[in-house]
Order: C-alpha cells, then sequence, then structure tokens
C-alpha cells in the first residue's frame, strides 16, 4: 500500500515534468489516511531541504520506516561485493517486475539498480597500448583496401649545396621523405662536387640514395642560383633516363616543406601533373614586409591576393590556367643576392609545383607516352629550359592534383645565412672555441659556485664583445649569455 | 583419332574449369563477407511472388488524417509505420482481392499524437487500435476467420504494443489482448519480456537516409577513436537519483571511463556527430529508458562496430542478421570492465566485423529508403513474414469458435475513440 502510494508519486514526477498529458491513465486511490500521511512526511522533506540547503529525499524516511522488508528487497547488486564493485549511491531498494508469476524468470529486473564503479576507475597503460596497436592495425587495413592500390616509386630530385642552412633544410626534407610509406629513391644533385659533409647526412637517412656532383659553384644572386639549380635538376633527369628509373618524380627543393598528403596525391599522376605551392615569400624585416603589404591595400581597394602557385581549374574541373604568386608589391625590395635581407621571389614557375611519371624520360619509345609531351634531348646540356612547361607542348593535359589545386600541399620558403658565415664541419666542434665563458653555476656541486660582484652588473642583455663570429646573422637572433665575464678576475 | 579428340576436349575443359576456380580464389580480395544468418542468407532474398499482401481501407481518420495534423511525425524515429503503408500500397506484393491474400495489413498510426517536444503519447493508441479492428471485424470477414492471426500491425512505439513509455507500466498493461494472434512488427525487442510476444518481427527505428548519406566521408580516413558515443547518461529530469535511467548501465560507463582516453565520450550535441562515428571503431550503443535506439542503425550505417549494452535485447531481423558476428555484445554487469573487454579483442574479429559492416546488403537492411530498393526494411519485413508462410492450421478458426476476449484490459480501454 504504501509502496504503490510511493511509486505513484514518483512515477506522477516522472509523467509530469516531461508529457503533458492531460488525463492521467492512473488509477488513484482515494483519499486514505496512508496517502496523507505521505502527503504530510513529503511536506516535511520539503521544509527540511529548505533549511538544509540541499535536496533531502523522503526516500531515507521511506527507508527508515519501512520494517516489513517484503518480497520485494531483492539486491543483485549488493552480492556483486564478490566483484569488488561499490556504489556511488546508497542503496536502495529494488522493486521487481509485478508479472513475474506469469512468465519465466528474466534476469533482467526492472526497477532502480546502483550504478557500478570499479575500484580503479582509470585507464590501464597495458589497455591503453593494446587499443592503440588495434588503432593502429586497423588503419593499416584501411590504407591498404581504400588507398592506393599499386604505389609507384616516388623518385625525388633534390639540388643542394654545402652552406650553413645546409643541415637545417635537410633535415627538414630527410625526415620528411623518411616518413613516406612507398618507396623511394633519392637523387641529391650537388654543386661544387660530392663532398663528405652532404653524404654522411644523407647517409643518415638509411634511404635509398643517388649521389650526383655537379661541378659548378653555387653563384651568390638568386637568379643565377635558380639557373643552375634548373640545369641540376636537368643532369638528374638525365641519370633518371640513363638508369631506366621507373616511378613517380617529384622534385623537393631542400628548403621546402611538404606535407606526408603531398606523397599520397602523386601516386595518382598518371603523365604529369601540377600542384599548388603555398609561397611564403619572407624577408628578415618584419616591419618592411607589413608596410609592403599595406601599401599594396592602401593602392587598390582588392583583397590581397593568395600566396599561391598552382593550376587553377573552372567549376567543371578542367584545367584552365594558373595561378602566379604577385611579386608586384616587392618590385623595389626584393633581395638579389643570397643573403641580403629582403624578400625572396619565386620564379614564375617552381620546379617543385610539377610531377611527372618517369617514363616520360626513357629513350625508347613507350607506347602510352602522349603526344603532348616534348621530346627532350637532355644530353644537350645548352638547353635553356626555364620551367618544366616547357617539356609540355599542351599545357591543357597536365592533371591538377589536390582537388584541382585547392589544396596546398607543400610550400616555398628560401632562408640563407651570410655569406661570410661560418659552420663547424659536420657540427661537429673539433676545435676549442675562441672565447670561453664559465657558466654561472658549475655542474660540479662542491667547488664554490659564486661569481665576483663585477659580473653581477653586467646583465645579460648586454652583447657579448667579439662574439658574432661563430654565428650566422641573417635570420638568427644573438642567443645572450648569462654571467659574462666583461672584465678579467684574477 | 576419335579418343585423341575426345581427350584434348576433356583436357581443355578441365583448363577452363581450373581457371575459373582460381579466378575465383584471386576476387576473393573483395572487402566483405556474405551475411547469413540464423535463418540462412536471406538477406537478398526477393519476396515478390512469395506472399500476397492485402492492405486493408480505412477511413482516413485512422492515418492520413492525423498525419496532416502532426507533419513531424515522418521524421520521428516512430516514422516506419507510415512509410510502411506508403510502400506496400504501391508494392507488386499487394493484392486487391483479399480471397488469394497471404497476409493482411491494418495502417492505423498509434505513434502520431506528439507532444509539443515531439514525443508521442500512447495513451490513445490503445482506444485507437481497437476501434480499427472493431471496423475492420464488422466489414470485413477476415478478422473473425482467423482472429487476426494473418494479420500484421506496425507498433514501433517504446514497448511496442504495450502502447506506454514507462516498463513498469507498459508490463503492467501487456499486449493489447486483441493483438494477442496477430503479427507485431516492433522496434522493441527483450527476451522473456511480456511486450514482445513469440513470432513478432523486430524492425530498426526510423533513421532518414538521406541526411545520413549526406554525411558520409571518404572511407580512407583512418579511424583514430577508439570508442564514441554521446547521449545522456543521467537523464537528470525523470531520474534525479540516477539507477533507474538505463538500469544504471550509461551512468556507470560515465563513472568508469570519463577520463579515460580511449573513450570519447560526451552529452554534446555536436554538428560532426555522423562524420564523427566514422572515424570511430567501436561504438557504444547501450540502453536508454527502452533497449533500442537508432545508434544501432547510424553504427551500422557508418561502418563502426555497435557495442550494445542491453541484457536479453532482440536486435532487428534477428533470424536473418548474425548479430554476434557483427556487434559485441556486454552484460550491464561488466560494464565498469569495457575497456579490459575492447582491447582484448583479437585484431582478425575486429578486422572481420568491420568486414561485415561494410557488406552494403547489411546497411540497406537497416534502412527505410523513399521510394524502397531492394533488400531495405521494408523487404526484410516481407521476407520476414514470407519465413512464417504458411499458416498452420490452428490459424484459421471453426465457425463460432472465439478465443479472443474483447472486453480485456483496463476499463479506460474500452472506452469508443
Amino acid at each position: 500500500m504504501k509502496l504503490s502510494v510511493f511509486r505513484l508519486s514518483y512515477w506522477n514526477r516522472r509523467g509530469s515534468s516531461f508529457r503533458s498529458s492531460p488525463s492521467l491513465d492512473h488509477s488513484f486511490d482515494g483519499k486514505s489516511p496512508s496517502s496523507v500521511f505521505w502527503l504530510v512526511i513529503h511536506g516535511l522533506c520539503c521544509l527540511i531541504s529548505l533549511i538544509l540547503g540541499f535536496r533531502f529525499s523522503h526516500l531515507v524516511l521511506f527507508f527508515l520506516f519501512s520494517t516489513s522488508v517484503t518480497n520485494l528487497y531483492t539486491t543483485p547488486f549488493l552480492s556483486a561485493g564478490s566483484g569488488g564493485v561499490s556504489q556511488l549511491l546508497r542503496l536502495k531498494p529494488l522493486e521487481t517486475a509485478t508479472n513475474s508469476t506469469a512468465r519465466k524468470n528474466s534476469r533482467v529486473v526492472v526497477g532502480r539498480h546502483g550504478i557500478r564503479i570499479r575500484p580503479w576507475p582509470h585507464p590501464n597503460p597495458i589497455e591503453v597500448l593494446r587499443a592503440h596497436q588495434l588503432l593502429v592495425r586497423v588503419q593499416k587495413e584501411q590504407k591498404s583496401m581504400y588507398g592506393v592500390r599499386s604505389p609507384k616509386t616516388v623518385i625525388v630530385v633534390t639540388p643542394t649545396y654545402v652552406r650553413t642552412f645546409q643541415a637545417l633544410h635537410l633535415t627538414g626534407v630527410m625526415h620528411s621523405l623518411m616518413l613516406v610509406p612507398y618507396d623511394l629513391v633519392w637523387i641529391v644533385v650537388e654543386a661544387g662536387g660530392i663532398t663528405n659533409e652532404t653524404a654522411s647526412f644523407i647517409a643518415k637517412s638509411g634511404l635509398k640514395t643517388i649521389h650526383l656532383g655537379f661541378d659548378q659553384k653555387m653563384p651568390n644572386t638568386w637568379e643565377d642560383r635558380h639557373k643552375l639549380e634548373t640545369k641540376m635538376r636537368l643532369h638528374a633527369l638525365r641519370i633518371v633516363r640513363e638508369k631506366k628509373l621507373d616511378g613517380i618524380l617529384m622534385f623537393a627543393d631542400d628548403s621546402n616543406m611538404h606535407s606526408m598528403e603531398l606523397f599520397d596525391e602523386i601516386q595518382t599522376v598518371k603523365w604529369f601533373g601540377a600542384l599548388s605551392i603555398g609561397i611564403l615569400a619572407h624577408s628578415g624585416n618584419a616591419d618592411e614586409l607589413s608596410s609592403v603589404l599595406k601599401n599594396e591595400e592602401g593602392k587598390r581597394k582588392e583583397k590581397p591576393s593568395m600566396p599561391i602557385q598552382g593550376p587553377s581549374c573552372n567549376s567543371s574541373e578542367k584545367l584552365v590556367g594558373w595561378h602566379i604568386f604577385n611579386t608586384q608589391p616587392y618590385a623595389k625590395k626584393t633581395a638579389v643576392y643570397i643573403d641580403e635581407k629582403a624578400a625572396v621571389m619565386p620564379i614564375k614557375m617552381e620546379w617543385s609545383g610539377f610531377v611527372l611519371n618517369s617514363r616520360l624520360l626513357w629513350k625508347e619509345s613507350v607506347d602510352e607516352k602522349p603526344a603532348w609531351i616534348n621530346y627532350l634531348s637532355l644530353l644537350d646540356d645548352n638547353e635553356e629550359i626555364d620551367s618544366p612547361l616547357s617539356l609540355v607542348k599542351d599545357p591543357s593535359m597536365l592533371e591538377p592534383l589536390g582537388s584541382c589545386g585547392r589544396r596546398v600541399l607543400l610550400w616555398w620558403l628560401r632562408v640563407e645565412a651570410r655569406a661570410d658565415s661560418k659552420f663547424p664541419p659536420g657540427w661537429i666542434i673539433k676545435s676549442p672555441l675562441e672565447i670561453t665563458v664559465p657558466s654561472k653555476r658549475t655542474p660540479w656541486p662542491d667547488s664554490s659556485s659564486e661569481l665576483p660582484a663585477a659580473i653581477k652588473e653586467a646583465k645579460s642583455d648586454t652583447k657579448p664583445r667579439g662574439s658574432n663570429s661563430k654565428s650566422s646573422k641573417g635570420k638568427l637572433e644573438q642567443k645572450a649569455f648569462n654571467g659574462v665575464k666583461v672584465s678579467t678576475t684574477s | 583419332m576419335k579418343l585423341s579428340s575426345w581427350v584434348l576436349i576433356f583436357l581443355l575443359c578441365n583448363l577452363t574449369f581450373l581457371s575459373t576456380i582460381s579466378a575465383f580464389r584471386l576476387s576473393r580480395s573483395q572487402p566483405t563477407e556474405r551475411i547469413s544468418g540464423s535463418a540462412g542468407d536471406v538477406l537478398e532474398d526477393n519476396p515478390v511472388g512469395r506472399l500476397k499482401v492485402f492492405v486493408y481501407e480505412l477511413p482516413s481518420k485512422y492515418n492520413k488524417k492525423i498525419l496532416h495534423k502532426d507533419p513531424r511525425c515522418l521524421n520521428h524515429m516512430f516514422a516506419a509505420e507510415i512509410y510502411m503503408q506508403r510502400f506496400l500500397l504501391s508494392s507488386p506484393v499487394r493484392t486487391l482481392n483479399p480471397e488469394e491474400a497471404d497476409w493482411f495489413y491494418v495502417p492505423v498510426y498509434t505513434t502520431c499524437d506528439l507532444t509539443p517536444n515531439g514525443l508521442p503519447l500512447p495513451f490513445k493508441s490503445p482506444r485507437m487500435m481497437r476501434s480499427a479492428i472493431q471496423l475492420i471485424a464488422s466489414n470485413w470477414p477476415y478478422w473473425n476467420r482467423t482472429e487476426g492471426a494473418d494479420h500484421f500491425f506496425v507498433v514501433p512505439h517504446d514497448f511496442g504494443a504495450c502502447f506506454h513509455y514507462q516498463e513498469e507500466k507498459a508490463i503492467g498493461r501487456g499486449i493489447l489482448p486483441l493483438l494477442q494472434r496477430a503479427t507485431l512488427v516492433q522496434t522493441f525487442g527483450q527476451r522473456n519480456h511480456v511486450c514482445l510476444k513469440e513470432g513478432s518481427i523486430t524492425v530498426p527505428p526510423y533513421a532518414p537516409p538521406q541526411k545520413m548519406q549526406s554525411h558520409l566521408i571518404p572511407e580512407k580516413t583512418p579511424r583514430s577513436i577508439f570508442v564514441y558515443f554521446r547521449g545522456l547518461f543521467y537523464d537528470v529530469g525523470n531520474d534525479p537519483e540516477g539507477g533507474y535511467y538505463a538500469r544504471g548501465a550509461r551512468a556507470a560507463v560515465w563513472e568508469n571511463f570519463k577520463d579515460n582516453p580511449l573513450f570519447d565520450i560526451s552529452t554534446e550535441h555536436p554538428t560532426t556527430y555522423y562524420e564523427d562515428m566514422q572515424r570511430a571503431i567501436f561504438c557504444l550503443c547501450p540502453l536508454g529508458w527502452a533497449p533500442w535506439s537508432p545508434r544501432l542503425v547510424e553504427a551500422v550505417i557508418f561502418g563502426c562496430i555497435p557495442v550494445i549494452i542491453a541484457d536479453d535485447i532482440v536486435l532487428p531481423f534477428a533470424d536473418a542478421i548474425p548479430w554476434e558476428d557483427i556487434g559485441v555484445f556486454v552484460d550491464e554487469k561488466d560494464v565498469p570492465y569495457l575497456d579490459t573487454i575492447l582491447t582484448s579483442i583479437p585484431p582478425e574479429v575486429i578486422l572481420r566485423k568491420q568486414r561485415l559492416l561494410a557488406n552494403p546488403s547489411m546497411k540497406q537492411a537497416m534502412l527505410f529508403p523513399q521510394p524502397a530498393q531492394p533488400g531495405d526494411a521494408f523487404h526484410q519485413v516481407l521476407n520476414g513474414l514470407a519465413r512464417k508462410l504458411p499458416h498452420e492450421r490452428s490459424v484459421y478458426l471453426r465457425p463460432g469458435e472465439k478465443l479472443l476476449n474483447w472486453t480485456a484490459g483496463p476499463v479506460a480501454d474500452l472506452k469508443p475513440w
């Protein structure tokens, strides 16, 4: 009786809070003493809640007052103490299905259940590791099912030469190439001949490399450098033709940055593809750049153009033209010499934006070679090619990659150090440096680690005297040392 | 001479035979597997020609007028009853001659009386159903011939033909007495439960096919989420203390795994819900107030392995689809150990489940597309009905025999509608 009235009030609460049913489908007993009693209890509990400030459930009273615990008190979750499971909430009595006699007893019980929480509800690192292994396995399967069916070898052509920033640039390219999941051949063409420095660097990659030397030194102006790089790339193409390497050929300049999707995308090339490059024309002087752009915006009320170089398509996804980087705003202030502090401009069509099937270069007539490719006599050194487009008779047959050039998959950046900057060969310091400065605290705890008072005046902002020959200016900032020995101490 | 030519022909035949065998084996690198449940490989069966259905012409107050009053009924998860009628009216299995019909369909929309929030109220449904049955019993002789044993009804509500949203009340009412002999097509399914009768056909809840198709992402997007779930853990409005909603299972999931990096679970409503499901390996499908939910349909469509946490649940088309091979079943008492369970599944098993889910006939069987396509849920229902044919002798009553009690049930149900 009590139970049914209690349940009734509870269901009323549930029924009325989200469904406004005008006709309650419950059978309501008339006003009997026990229902009045429960209303009184309910009012009492409301008052107590008001005083206490939190909700005081009258279930507690019911629990306290119900001495006759009938067949409704079943506790399947209490017996789960064997599993070491604890309850979050106070134990509440369970109410079983009323109809259980007529049917087979199902093990599912209707009513309030405890919320099972295990004793240490936190992630287990071994399981997390296993889950990650499962993820790797699933992704590998996905790749093999939906990725490229028969991946071709990627042939990468990189012109380089020994200079301060070579380690920086080559490390980036090398790591990108080491992550490529396909077979790879890396052709490194070095200006000034093969050097041990570059060779040892490339050997660290573990990739299949072909190291070629080119017998001219890299000149000091950007324009000449572009020309020499073109010649070096053609030299590499000659080698590809000689060795009859089969695969997809791409040009990875050593200072560019490539995304991993690039290598997936170039697998779709049939003959000759074109990519969108993001051009990061950066000068060492940020203010100058912003003033340039402001002037630009002041003159014409147009949106600033995108720094992209690549194919552009019309709405039916056919190649119609090319985006070229707008060099106008930088007209007066471009860098001529390699280490100038001005913006470096790309050439009109960067080689790195083009990808070709290496079979195009083979001498023998390959059957499917399309008619719109210029047969190039690469053996001829004097051939002046300024962009890969001259290899193609009909530029409209090029395949635009990266959803028709809308996805930028690599970035072009040219950053070099001062021409007279020196760096330790192989970046290993063999001879002692010219200036030795003690650090503020010696690493040995026994000796006294106090500095003379004179030094404490010279704070870290002052540049150390005579210590500017070992670092390259240009784009680097001076890193100051602490505890500079300004005056010699006895 | 003749012998040698015969030998030659024999050898040639063998050769072609062997080459086709090897070609067949080579082509088995498909990523999907055939699905066959306990009833066999029946997902792609064509019901046309195997049964005939007669659709009663009820006055429009039972169907069209209700829909007209509230067109939201076309989009909520109980819309299967409406689309089923539309499908049957134009399907080749429909017959206009009731004498040759194997099954009779009564199109009454019992789940279309919606609150302002969109939730259906079942309070008038028993009376509506009773009035419809009285109508067909008095105007056609076919109901009395079998007392409804060759009739089928679509009752997609929370607890099927018990017509209530609260489980205890639904159990208290039981299935409507007049439907005791009819076949019920419902979304609710739980073993040994009052509201699931023997011989019912469980169907998936309605999920809008176009909406889901429009959110598909490329299949090579790597699945990087281990377990995904979005929804309520505590129903604060109706069950403030917890423990009633979902029998405490959802709350247990939250309390045990809220800080686990493998479990991407929350109560938010992201706009990328469908896309996220396609980037997950496991999708939790725990029970709520009722054991079924549209999450199962969404998980199947998006290739995410469903983790079903609902004791004794009966899943849609359980005889045609081997759910044990496709989903992961976790008892409610094992929820605190869900991470151990899921991470200890061998990778081959996971890959096989994903292959089964990738089978297009599996995805088709969960949908109610308009217009109907072969292999979709409508056809699975018809296949299920066809598998129950031919009717047994006991279906047909002797003249004058009465098995149903027309006055059983709560008094309020006997009032006319």
